[in-house]
């Protein structure tokens, strides 16, 4: 999957992508090959602990996390994440690495490493974006999304707390909805796009996040959106199984499968399939998936 | 009635903010997306603090209700993270013990983390399958639980990390004594 | 040998419950250069300063020590009595044997009395060394510069010519007025501003004494209070990007420069200025000030205005931690004037407290909430979208707990008062300084609060910091007596006891021009020595401290005078 390309990332896919975020990391890797930029998945990474680390213990979850980031130290290469928390953890642990000597010292002797802040954490909108870069994407497209109807939907943790994610504007982010008109689709205008989907209480109180995913899911469709495009695992997984019957029902993409589906990849088939919500309704007249 | 700059001082170390300079303006219980589940909300939790209201507020459910959003945080005029008073409350409710509003969140939590501890990676097979038959959910989620599983979204042999030795150094160093 | 009288005072009982007064004045008056030493109960009263008169002549004295209070108190009182019996002020002097002796030794009576005889005696041996100077007269030039043609300029302008003085008001824009010009109705009573300044400035512009210059800005301040020099250039008549150039000889100078809006950009979750149903309160007045009030995005009559307060203000995460001061008194007025003007409209105010101190406006906001029908909701709003035609406001109900969601007409911010953008280079210009907002400093926050630390340059109305308009008024007619108060002589006294150069010690080093904080000292292209501007020079004696020669030296302050009074003090210690 590499080919000769000066600039490679090391990439951390995080747990969800290896199970319930299947085809979000299928379609990064597919989209990264066809764009010819290589990834190095880290060696051994491991959970960075997600929502639940931080509600028990401070320094555990900024360990695990620093863990990853001592693993990254070596490479020196940019640390790439497609998923929102784990990038958001990841970078809250350089952050606290770096401004606070005395959890700093806990933190270095717990995982047993140095910290050399030479590894930059960066979400994967932020590299496609602003290092691969629209002009590429461009380039890439083979089919334009044209007259697919879709809302930006960027949840809350790849923009908040903004002196930590540093990334977009945190109350009108507009990175995604640029990526998806290059791509051909038609962002729908909606001011929903950083409030949260309840993903955090997904399992621990249904009924509460099922009340967030109507409102989203509503509110995406009086704008006239026929899917939802998120950027994290957690929310795709959440806003996909808790939806309740709203009509018509929205499938809810990762950036990376539309960018697949404008690529023209074949391999965008497996990737509907694995949706808790069909979208081949959806994407049918883009020719895949059928 | 005066501030319990004790209890203050307790949070302001455990969470890293400075509750004192709130001056209660509410703007973060406007936009929290989970305040009208909540008793208090994000403002009265940082005025019970204020007030002394330990055992109050280590007993509330308001505490696990929140979904770490960090839209508090993002829109405070002071500056102040609330979402990190609360992880700060939660954390302390568990190390004192007390007895918690939410026992099946503190499961979920605790069950995680041992799963990270044991493999290294999630297994959400595990997670799924272990919390939702403890919390007498399973029911509820077979269907969808089964139509993952088909979809390969769900792997029953779980990812074992290399360095799990490591891992474990780590949850002992960070233990709370 | 000088011949000192040292007049040793009880001050009743504060001086000599402790010190031993006529102890004090035995062992002072052995000494070889008091001819006459004595004590009495209170030296300021009307015989105490005859018994100083009588002993001068009776004595012949030539110097005058009297060893009571502190100088801050009396000595002015005491040099002008020595004067009276024909005696040079500059050879009388205070010392102080009450706030440094017997208010702070109480408890050892014997030591107290050997310092104050060593207090008095070192003073009676520096006075011995002091030159009799005369006050130095400055001339004034008695022309005054108004900076700002706002309300605070203007009035500033009219009193200070009313008086008889002639005035030039620059101001940048091309017309009078500020920001008052952009209000509709004023608090409380609901004058039009307009109709009111338009009065203020016809007075102005048809002033003799006032000279008006529009377009123009002050390029370059020099000299000193009475007598500065100021470079405005003006584009009014000049050719296209051109600039005419006038030198103004004033002798005081009043800034008025106003205040700015925020831009709507600094608060994105507010709609970040791209909302068109979302404006802040000066916008509103346009909108009040029209014939019917319709909203931008379509021109409708809005039926549900939402007024925000604190919108950017008291906010340090938006980098404004201050109060504006007057949002609370326009929101209200801003709500009832709509109430008034759409009878079937519904007003509601967010706010967080209410600041309503002035005479008046605490019983004018009750009235507004209590029977104009406006709904007050304490609680600071969290997000502002468009959904639809209307625009959407989530808010908080504090003081029932409850979440509130309105959707909206229309949205008034009530932004901050900011400092005006060009007020800190202004302030370089003119050696004033301003505080981290860009608000001019005042000379001390509650004793002197239209003065600058620099003589001659007074501060009035929002420049200085967010008020209104009866604070701004009153404040510029306040700069306004300082400078009538500057202007009452023709000429103006300074202290003598300034820096001086002793030309022969004087290497032109230099140093103590760079040592010398006010611009008092230059090195003279000609003579080749540095040269003190009297006029500037403070004493604070840093020029003293830099000087490698000693050449740099303050009147009356001189080395050899202080070895002196260092001997006397060994002499009593003994």
């Amino acid at each position: 999957m590499t080919t000769a390309d000066a600039v490679a990332y090391a990439y951390y896919p995080g747990c969800s992508l290896h199970s319930t975020a299947a085809e979000y990391d299928a379609s990064v890797q597919a989209v990264f090959a066809a764009l010819e930029v290589a990834l190095h998945e880290l060696e051994d990474w491991t959970c960075c602990g997600a929502s639940s680390a931080h509600v028990v213990n401070h320094t555990l979850a900024l360990a695990l996390p620093a863990r990853n980031l001592a693993l990254a130290q070596p490479a020196g290469r940019d640390l790439v994440m497609p998923c929102a928390a784990c990038f958001n953890r990841h970078k809250t642990a350089a952050h606290t690495l770096r401004e606070d000597p005395v959890e700093r010292e806990k933190i270095e002797a717990a995982v047993g490493f140095t910290f050399t802040d030479s590894v930059a954490v960066r979400p994967l909108l932020d590299v496609v974006v602003n290092e691969i870069g629209l002009e590429r994407v461009a380039a890439r497209v083979r089919r334009p999304l044209t007259g697919l109807k879709v809302v930006d939907y960027y949840g809350c943790l790849l923009l908040r707390p903004p002196e930590i994610t540093q990334f977009d504007d945190t109350e009108h982010p507009a990175l995604m909805g640029k990526l998806l008109r290059t791509l051909g689709a038609e962002v729908q205008a909606w001011s929903d796009a950083t409030e949260c989907c309840g993903g955090g209480l997904a399992l621990t109180r249904p009924k509460v996040a099922a009340g967030l995913v109507s409102r989203l899911a509503e509110r995406a469709r009086e704008a006239g959106a026929e899917a939802m495009v998120t950027s994290c695992p957690l929310c795709q997984v959440n806003l996909e199984m808790r939806q309740n019957g709203g009509k018509p029902p929205l499938p809810i993409f990762y950036f990376t499968e539309l960018m697949g589906l404008a690529f023209g990849l074949p391999e965008a088939t497996s990737w509907w399939k694995k949706h808790l919500i069909d979208p081949r309704n959806v994407v049918k007249g883009f020719g895949i998936g059928d | 009635m005066m501030i319990d700059t004790a209890f203050v001082n307790e949070i302001n170390r455990l969470s890293g903010q400075q509750i004192e300079l709130c001056y209660h303006c509410h703007k973060c219980t406007a936009g929290c997306p989970v305040a009208g589940e909540m008793f208090y909300g994000p403002d009265r939790i940082l005025h019970l603090v204020q007030r002394g209201e330990k055992e109050r507020l280590l007993g509330s459910d308001d505490i696990w209700l929140c979904a770490s959003c960090e839209t508090c945080g993002a829109r405070c005029p002071n500056e102040i993270n609330v979402g990190a008073v609360i992880d700060g409350l939660r954390q302390l409710a568990l190390q004192e013990g007390s007895a918690v509003a939410a026992p099946d969140a503190v499961r979920f939590h605790r069950l995680f983390l041992a799963l990270v501890q044991r493999l290294g990676r999630m297994h959400e097979a595990s997670l799924l399958g272990i919390y939702l038959v403890w919390t007498r959910q399973i029911l509820g989620y077979a269907r969808t639980g089964a139509s993952m599983f088909v979809k390969g979204k769900v792997p029953l042999r779980p990812h074992l990390a290399q360095d799990r030795q490591q891992l474990k150094r780590i949850f002992t160093a960070t233990e709370e004594k | 040998m000088s011949r000192i009288g040292v007049f040793i005072c009880h001050c009743g009982h504060n001086i000599a419950g402790t010190v031993d007064v006529a102890a004090v004045a035995e062992r002072v008056g052995a000494d070889e250069v008091v001819v006459f030493a004595t004590d009495y109960k209170y030296m300021c009263s009307d015989p105490g300063q005859e018994l100083i008169r009588e002993m001068i002549a009776e004595h012949n004295l030539d110097g005058v020590v009297v060893a009571a209070c502190s100088p801050a108190m009396h000595e002015t009182t005491f040099r002008r009595t020595v004067a009276g019996a024909g005696l040079n002020p500059y050879r009388c002097e205070s010392a102080n044997i009450r706030e440094q002796v017997s208010w702070v030794h109480e408890k050892d009576k014997e030591a107290a009395t050997t310092k104050a005889a060593a207090i008095a005696l070192s003073i009676a041996h520096k006075v011995g060394g002091n030159e009799p100077l005369e006050p130095l007269e400055l001339s004034v030039t008695r022309r005054a510069l108004v900076i700002g043609g706002g309300i605070a300029g203007l009035q500033a302008a009219l009193d200070v010519a009313d008086a008889g003085y002639p005035v030039y008001l620059v101001e940048k824009e091309g017309s009078l007025g500020g920001k008052m010009a952009r209000l509709s109705g004023t608090y409380l009573n609901f004058d039009a501003a307009p109709a009111l300044l338009q009065r203020t400035i016809e007075r102005v512009e048809r002033h003799p004494y006032i000279q008006v210059l529009t377009k123009a800005e002050v390029a370059e301040l020099s000299g000193y209070v009475g007598n500065f020099k100021a470079r405005v250039e003006t584009a009014e008549a000049a050719p296209t990007n051109g600039r005419i150039p006038y030198t103004l000889e004033i002798g005081a100078v009043m800034v008025a420069t106003g205040w700015e809006r925020y831009d709507l950009g600094r608060l994105p979750e507010y709609g970040g200025g791209g909302l068109p149903d979302v404006v802040d309160g000066l916008t509103f007045e346009q909108m009040l000030a029209a014939d019917t009030i319709r909203r931008p995005s379509d021109g409708r009559v809005p039926r549900e205005v939402v007024f925000v307060q604190c919108a950017g203000s008291r906010d340090p995460e938006h980098g404004v931690p201050y109060c504006s001061k007057i949002c609370c008194m326009v929101t209200a007025k801003q709500a009832r004037l709509y109430r008034e003007r759409v009878p079937e409209g519904q007003a509601y105010v967010f706010y967080i407290d209410i600041r309503s101190a002035g005479k008046g406006y605490e019983e004018f906001v009750q009235e507004t909430i209590q029977t104009k029908e406006v709904l007050y909701l304490r609680g600071k709003v969290s997000k502002i979208f468009a959904d639809g035609g209307q625009t959407i406001v989530w808010g908080v109900d504090t003081l029932s707990g409850r979440a509130v969601e309105i959707a909206a007409d229309l949205v008034v911010l009530a932004t901050p008062m900011l400092a005006a953008d060009g007020a800190p280079a202004l302030a370089q210009r003119l050696r004033i300084s301003t505080d981290a907002h860009g608000f001019f400093n005042e000379a001390h926050p509650k004793l002197r609060p239209v003065e600058t630390l620099t003589a001659g340059i007074f501060l009035a109305g929002a420049g200085q910091g967010p008020k209104d308009i009866p604070e701004t008024i009153a404040q510029a007619s306040g700069a306004a007596a300082k400078v009538l108060q500057l202007f009452s002589h023709e000429t103006m006294t300074q202290s003598p006891l300034v820096a001086t150069v002793v030309p022969e010690l004087c290497a032109a080093c230099g140093a103590c021009v760079a040592a010398c904080p006010y611009g008092a000292r230059e090195l003279h292209p000609v003579l080749n020595i540095a040269t003190v501007n009297a006029a500037l020079c403070q004493s604070c004696g840093a020029c003293v401290v830099a000087c490698p020669n000693k050449a740099s030296q303050v009147h009356n302050w001189r080395p050899g005078q202080m070895l002196e009074m260092v001997d006397a003090v060994m002499e009593i210690g003994d």
